[in-house]
């Protein structure tokens, strides 16, 4: 048996993705949501979000997920040939074939699904430790008092 | 609950379908009034225990709104378009309708809404005409919806309001940030801030408690109760009459009638989808401006072959909608605009119409933040802001606490073509055909849109926004619409109108219709005031011409 601190840090099974798939994925988010100046789509989690929602309110979207990741990898041996994941691509590599395939409507679903797995709440699989809310400055709480921004405090301090 | 039931064999004095903005007021005024009342309701019934501030159920996924999945809608933009699947509107589906999600703007039409035919003239290629009743007629009707509902407000505060015979029974809600920079924008050019109207408490009213400033307004349920809701406040008073019978879950596909052309009740699938047939002496159909329209087009009969009321054909016609853009800034300073309310303050200086301007319309423009986290970074920067990568982070992280939007609320021309009508290819997962919407602007929506465009951004630099910019003014970029107006409008001539002024259909009798969609003009938008005045004032009518023994 595992000890408690390995238990607890393991990653999370995925339920719809394989590993490989998820890898992928989870390349292309981590272009759009990087982890420059702070955590990003990876460290929140994001591709586990998107594996979850994959298999329960976004169930719908898995062919198109297959069929996009296809054109996707299509592209990249257009672009790339010889590479043989867009995980092992370069930074800048990933980004040029981010740009071929931006104008898609998959990468318009992948990129909502980013964005949602980056933001939504954490019970949702992604924004792990509320990373992404912290970093927009969001603090999830059911009241606040006034004032709340610089503006009223200063117009309330007249 | 009250735990009254009635049975479906036996005529219930009056049947309400829709349990919304409109159909609350009605179950409440008819129950109170000592009637029996039955009403249907095509979504749940939830509490406040049931909402939480989940982005992706309610703005996402289709938490308290019709749900395409299910009740496809589909869209075209005129007649010779074929129509194609596209969330082209958005209404509450469940007990409470559109005033449990709705953000609660609740604003009186200017005495000028009414008459805008007279004052104003001929618009071609659209129909533009007077109501059949006068600000005056509805003033009393505002004021009992303001008192029985709660709603907080600042009385005199909009000197283009008309008369009012109270002021509002609660304060405004304080100024947030975005309020603050409007007020002070606003003043300098000259203009008339004044505090929102809104359903929402701002201190404790009728045993319910004050807003908490969570700031999940905008398509979330209050977990609080604290919006004013049908839900919350007359709902739950019609159903202590012991006389109102509230069925949820219940989804209405057809009205029947007699040979005499009276309505004798309504066919609904229950939530197993069994069909029931509930025997009523009147109905009152409050189903939303797109909902109505369509069970009327739906109910058709030897007696009304084009659909029940619709001896005009006019059933569905002059669909009018929520137009304007949105316009936001970014300041230097934090705003933390997603505490609070929505709206504190807006405008209505360029609400009049004014021929010299050289196209017919006006509108209103209020200081909000209608983001939350997710649905800012998904659409909330600039449209030519990066949207992805390094940069595309580093705005929607900065952005966030430091921006806000200036919402226009603009006029909707009533047109001929722009409808509301049954899909003749889709349907429903009831076999119901879905709804089909035709709808594209006429030049002067867009001439509005585009001139109130230019204050909204005016107003902005004057706040001192470090960077100003906006939204698309294209229909397709601006859907769903949410605010569905004259698709059964009002008017005194049974040729060219669907129900009289006092909301009930020409063609027959005891048939009632009370929603947005009796509306001849759209004013500028924030229709839930009027629907709600309408409702009152229809139900004390039909509660008149029930005890006169003509509804029996």
């Amino acid at each position: 048996m595992a000890a408690w601190p390995e238990v607890l840090s393991a990653a999370p099974r995925f339920e719809t993705l394989d590993a490989g798939e998820a890898a992928e994925i989870e390349a292309i988010a981590a272009q759009i949501i990087p982890s420059t100046g702070g955590p990003g789509a990876r460290e929140a989690g994001v591709i586990y979000f998107i594996d979850r929602a994959l298999s329960t309110f976004a169930s719908d979207d898995r062919e198109a997920y297959r069929a996009g990741m296809g054109e996707i990898h299509r592209r990249r041996k257009e672009l790339f040939p010889g590479s043989t994941s867009i995980a092992s691509l370069s930074s800048e590599k990933q980004i040029t074939l981010i740009h071929a395939v931006e104008k898609s409507d998959f990468f318009e679903l992948i990129r909502t699904h980013t964005i949602l797995g980056f933001l939504a709440s954490p019970s949702y699989g992604g924004n792990r430790g509320e990373v992404g809310w912290k970093q927009m400055g969001f603090e999830d709480l059911m009241a606040y008092q006034y004032p709340f921004g610089y503006y009223d405090a200063e117009e309330g301090a007249r | 609950m009250s735990g009254v039931t009635f049975r479906t064999t036996e005529a219930v004095d009056f049947l309400v379908l829709g349990a919304g903005a409109a159909g609350g007021v009605v179950a409440k005024e008819l129950s109170t009034a000592g009637f029996n009342v039955v009403m249907l309701e095509q979504g749940p019934y939830l509490r406040e225990k049931d909402y939480s501030h989940d982005e992706i159920k309610y703005t996402i996924e289709a938490g308290l709104t019709n749900d395409p999945k299910v009740q496809p809608v589909m869209f075209r933009r005129n007649e010779n378009e074929k129509a194609r699947p596209l969330k082209a509107i958005e209404y509450g589906r469940q007990v409470g309708g559109g005033s449990v999600h709705f953000t609660a703007n609740y604003w009186r039409f200017h005495e000028s809404d009414f008459h805008e035919r007279s004052l104003f003239g001929e618009v071609a290629g659209a129909d533009l005409r007077d109501w059949p009743i006068s600000y005056a007629d509805l003033e009393p009707f505002y004021t009992k919806a303001e008192y029985d509902l709660g709603i907080s407000g600042l009385a005199g505060a909009n000197p283009f309001e008309g008369p009012r015979s109270k002021p509002y029974p609660l304060p405004p809600m304080p100024a947030k940030s975005s309020g603050v920079l409007f007020e002070r924008a606003t003043k300098k050019l000259g203009l008339h801030p004044f505090p929102a109207p809104v359903a929402i408490l701002s201190k404790p009213y009728q045993g319910r408690a004050a807003c908490v400033n969570c700031g999940f307004c905008e398509s979330f349920g209050c977990e609080v109760r604290a919006k004013s809701s049908t839900l919350v406040s007359v709902i739950p008073t019609a159903e202590k009459t012991g006389k109102c019978e509230v069925r949820p879950n219940s989804y209405v596909r057809k009205i029947e009638v007699d040979a005499a052309g009276r309505v004798t009740g309504a066919v609904y699938f229950d939530g197993n989808k069994r069909e029931v047939f509930q025997r009523a002496n009147a109905i009152f159909v409050c189903a939303n401006g797109a909902e109505t329209p369509k069970l009327l087009l739906m109910s058709k009969s030897k007696r009304f072959p084009d659909g029940l009321a619709n001896s005009s054909g006019v059933v569905g016609r002059y669909l009018m909608w929520d137009n304007g853009g949105l316009a936001q800034g970014v300041f230097e300073h934090p705003l933390n605009e997603y505490k609070g309310i929505q709206v504190t303050r807006l405008i209505h200086d360029h609400y009049e119409a004014d021929p010299k301007r050289g196209f017919y319309g006006g509108g209103a423009i209020d200081a909000r933040f209608q983001f939350y986290p997710a649905s800012f970074a998904l659409g909330g920067l600039a449209p030519d802001a990066p949207r992805w990568g390094g940069e595309f982070k580093e705005l929607f992280t900065t952005y966030f606490n430091r921006s806000m939007s200036l919402l226009a609320h603009t006029s909707s021309l009533a047109q001929w073509k722009n409808s509301v009508t049954l899909d003749p290819d889709t349907r429903d997962a009831w076999g119901l055909p879905a709804l089909r919407i035709t709808s594209d602007y006429h030049a002067d929506d867009l001439a509005a849109m585009k001139w109130i465009l230019t204050k909204q951004i005016e107003i902005l630099e004057a706040a001192g926004a470090q960077k100003v910019w906006s939204q698309s003014l294209d229909i397709v970029d601006n859907m769903p619409s949410r605010h569905l107006m004259g698709t059964c409008r009002m008017g005194t001539d049974p040729k060219t109108s669907v129900v009289n002024a006092h909301s009930r259909a020409h063609d027959v009798p005891n048939l009632f219709l009370v929603d947005g969609s009796n509306f001849v003009t759209a004013a500028r938008q924030q229709p839930t005031a009027t629907i709600q005045a309408l409702a009152y004032r229809a139900a004390d009518y039909a509660i008149g011409a029930a005890k006169r023994g003509e509804l029996s």
